[in-house]
């Protein structure tokens, strides 16, 4: 037999479909023609988004990604195409997106000389990625797509770089399709030590007041059900993070609501009251502790999670088990005795009360006045029957969105935790729409929409189903809570005069309302969901209001403003 | 806090790039490094560095954690003087009339031990492992002569008095976990 010769740019296309994928985000440009002539002989396995900006190709990837759990894919141009996805390959990495992104460089011949479009691309995204690499030949494409794609989405997820240049584009060699399992220098999954399992086990079992907090990792790992079963034997109450809200269903009684800054008074308070805190794939971001210094000071820690770097980072912990925390929860779950907590499970309500009355029933029930934020989201909510996936933007928009919508299936919520990346939402909420087939509903604020607006053309071009709602305030909302609160007022430069949404969503031919009372917003909520495709709907909100409960920053975790 | 000179001592693959990914670590966190050293190991193709900063042990455990999760990484362990043999070298230019006029000059070389490697009528070069300390020491006298040229001081090297190496029982582990390992590093 002979052996057929394919550029390096086939080879990419052949193994990009032996890795499963069959979505790709993407923007052409004069390094990566070659790959986006071999595609086109692929369209029918490998389906291209054509983005607006690259930047909105790495957000889309990511909405895929996380919706889909499997590794969301780009593809770039060299230079500006691949500075663009700068911002989105920072924001996977720290919320441990599994992402690939593919951009074309000049030549070998032409590298280090300046030549048009080059960028070091590998040198600028090596602090932000899991991995970077450049492909300098054809005959390294079919094993650097393995490594990247077995990096990108093993062990604690994350993106990863492969810099095409274009002569292994063009160049020929003999295709192999190849797998890669196994990286000596890189262990995703570490071992767990028994001892500490054991440990573990002794202070959940003898616990009076445990805690659970359950992170991104959960959802990552695929733990969801093994989450639920643990937390109904320890009988231990839950707080979640920003990413793991969608870990437990919002409606489990064990539940206690969102941890960190803006999250529910319950379980930050509680934090400081527990006597042993298990936390499950999080990481003990700032925004969740506030001041370490008198974080769950009272508490044995035990700290669950698959990153070695993580223990110990932030928090000082009394246990740690690494591992995968499907198979370590697991493990906790088996070896646990059944307990009851009624008691300390109550002693919960009195806190939700107290939010309740003086903050939740007046940002949901307001007698009068424009319309909240949190009653239009918990109305959206309310009309998906807690069903669909939410896609936030960053902002009070996002706290509010997180705050009141409700979760009822896994894999429910996509938005930028750690990087707090306005103009997020749009792209990962198209994104999203080709990952999975429910209701995707995302919430924008007026600064954040317009920071990827032109990513309505690819809503346009696609027909991609995206419910988007724009809570305007025609403010900064979020910078200005905090000159309002900690700079006197002085609202310097967050005031924003804003466009007519109707006339752009009508120049994109998307189907578009605006509302601004109370008494139509279950009409237009319903008008938007019956709708079939894409819909935009522009809820004018309280310009001047507030997100609470809130932690100010640097105060301790159990102090939350309930008023400012 | 309390900090102390320690040694860190990394092997991972020769691969482009990686010298930046672990000094950025250290950067991140605003230490300093003190020396760098990177050379071939004993095992072929493994890259060993000797690095050594001052810092406190709880930040040096974290620095290690996070150098050991790049993925070209094989290992990175942290050291304190009396657990590794360690090792520098200087080189001293020294004017050679100098050197020559001044009866003292190889008075002072002879009682640290240095070497001289090389003469010709303008310079001579003066060689001298050691420790920090005594390198310096060196410097400081020949400066005070007024002979010195060029100076030049090593990074640490470092060697551990363990009697297990980590670095090849890691690979021996990691080789039997996956048996099977495809393709992998070319
Ligand atoms: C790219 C980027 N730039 C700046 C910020 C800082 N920032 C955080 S929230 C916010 C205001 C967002 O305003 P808007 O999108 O209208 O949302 P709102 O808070 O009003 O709901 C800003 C400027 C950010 N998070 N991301
Ligand atoms: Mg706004």
């Amino acid at each position: 037999m002979t052996e057929e010769y394919i550029t390096g740019a086939e080879a990419l296309m052949r193994s990009l479909e032996r890795q499963g994928v069959d979505t790709l985000f993407g923007y052409p440009g004069g390094s990566i023609i070659p790959v986006f002539d071999a595609l086109y002989d692929h369209r029918d396995k490998l389906r291209h988004v054509l983005v607006r900006h690259e930047q909105g190709a790495a957000h889309a990837a990511q909405g895929y990604a996380r919706v889909s759990g499997k590794v969301g894919v780009c593809l770039v141009t060299s230079g500006p195409g691949a500075t663009n996805t700068i911002t989105g390959i920072a924001d996977a990495m720290m919320d441990s997106t599994p992402l690939v992104v593919i951009a074309g460089q000049v030549g070998t011949l032409l590298l280090g000389t300046d030549a048009f479009q080059e960028v070091d691309l590998v040198g600028v995204t090596q602090p932000i990625s899991k991995w970077s690499y450049q492909i300098r030949r054809a005959e390294d494409v079919a094993w650097a797509v393995a490594r990247a794609f077995y990096i990108a989405g093993s062990g604690r997820c994350g993106p990863v770089v492969l810099d095409f240049a274009k002569n292994a584009q063009v160049e020929k060699t003999v295709y192999k399709p190849t797998v890669v399992d196994f990286i000596r220098s890189y262990e995703p999954v570490p071992d767990t030590d028994q001892a500490s399992v054991e440990k573990a086990v002794k202070l959940i079992d003898e616990a009076e007041r445990p805690l659970v907090l359950v992170g991104h990792g959960v959802e990552l790992g695929n733990a969801q059900k093994e989450l639920q079963m643990f937390v109904e034997k320890a009988d231990a109450p839950c707080g979640c993070t920003l990413l793991g809200l969608s870990a437990l269903p919002t409606s489990h009684r064990l539940n206690k609501g969102m941890l960190g800054m803006h999250g529910n008074l319950g379980p930050n308070v509680k934090t400081n009251e527990c006597d042993v805190l298990i936390a499950v794939g999080m990481r003990f971001d700032d925004r969740v502790t506030g001041n370490l210094d008198s974080y769950a000071r009272q508490a044995k820690i035990i700290h669950l999670d698959i990153d070695p770097s993580e223990i110990n980072k932030n928090v000082k912990v009394d246990v740690a088990i690494l591992g995968d925390c499907k198979q370590t929860i697991s493990l906790l779950s088996q070896k646990i005795r059944k307990n009851s907590h009624t008691e300390w499970i109550d002693s919960f309500k009195k806190y939700e009360e107290e939010e309740y009355k003086s903050v939740i029933s007046k940002e949901l029930f307001p007698a009068s006045g424009p319309l909240n934020m949190g009653e239009v989201v918990r109305a959206v909510s309310d009309a998906v029957n807690d069903d669909a996936v939410l896609v936030t933007d960053v902002g009070q928009n996002q706290m509010m969105a997180a705050r009141y919508f409700r979760y009822k299936k896994e894999r429910s919520i996509v938005t930028s935790g750690g990087l707090g990346t306005m103009g997020f939402g749009l792209p990962a909420a198209i994104g999203a729409t080709f990952g999975q087939e429910r209701t995707v509903c995302v919430f924008m604020g007026d600064g954040g929409l317009q920071m990827n607006l032109q990513e309505l053309g690819t809503v346009m071009e696609q027909q991609a189903p995206v419910k988007m709602i724009l809570l305007n305030n025609n403010y900064l909302g979020n910078v200005r809570q905090w000159q309002a609160m900690f700079f006197n007022h002085r609202y310097s430069f967050t005031p924003m005069l804003n466009p007519d949404y109707m006339k752009i969503m009508s120049a994109y031919g998307i189907p578009a309302r605006r509302v601004m009372s109370r008494d139509e917003l279950a009409d237009a909520v319903k008008e938007m969901l019956s709708t079939k495709g894409a819909f935009f709907l522009e809820a004018c909100v309280i310009e001047e209001g507030n997100v609470l409960p809130m932690t100010p920053p640097g105060a301790s975790v159990n102090y939350m403003l309930l008023d400012c | 806090m309390d900090k102390t000179l320690y040694t860190l001592i990394v092997y991972s693959e020769n691969i482009a790039g990686l010298l930046n990914q672990v000094t950025a670590v250290f950067t991140r966190r605003q230490i300093n490094i003190e020396s760098l050293n990177v050379s071939a190991s004993s095992i072929d193709g493994v890259h060993k560095y000797t690095i050594t900063a001052w810092t406190d042990e709880d930040t040096i455990k974290k620095v290690v954690k996070q150098i050991e999760k790049k993925i070209d990484v094989l290992q990175a362990h942290y050291f304190t003087d009396d657990e590794i043999f360690l090792q520098e070298i200087a080189l001293y230019k020294i004017s050679t009339p100098e050197l020559q006029s001044n009866a003292n000059v190889s008075k002072i070389i002879r009682r640290y031990n240095a070497r001289i490697v090389e003469v010709n009528s303008v310079y001579s070069i003066v060689e001298k492992p050691g420790l920090t300390e005594e390198i310096i020491a060196l410097y400081k006298e020949l400066q005070e002569a007024g002979c010195v040229l060029q100076y030049v001081r090593s990074g640490r090297i470092a060697i551990t008095k363990s009697r297990v190496e980590r670095i090849n029982e890691f690979l021996a582990g990691r080789e039997e976990k996956h048996r099977h390992c495809y393709n992998d590093l070319n």
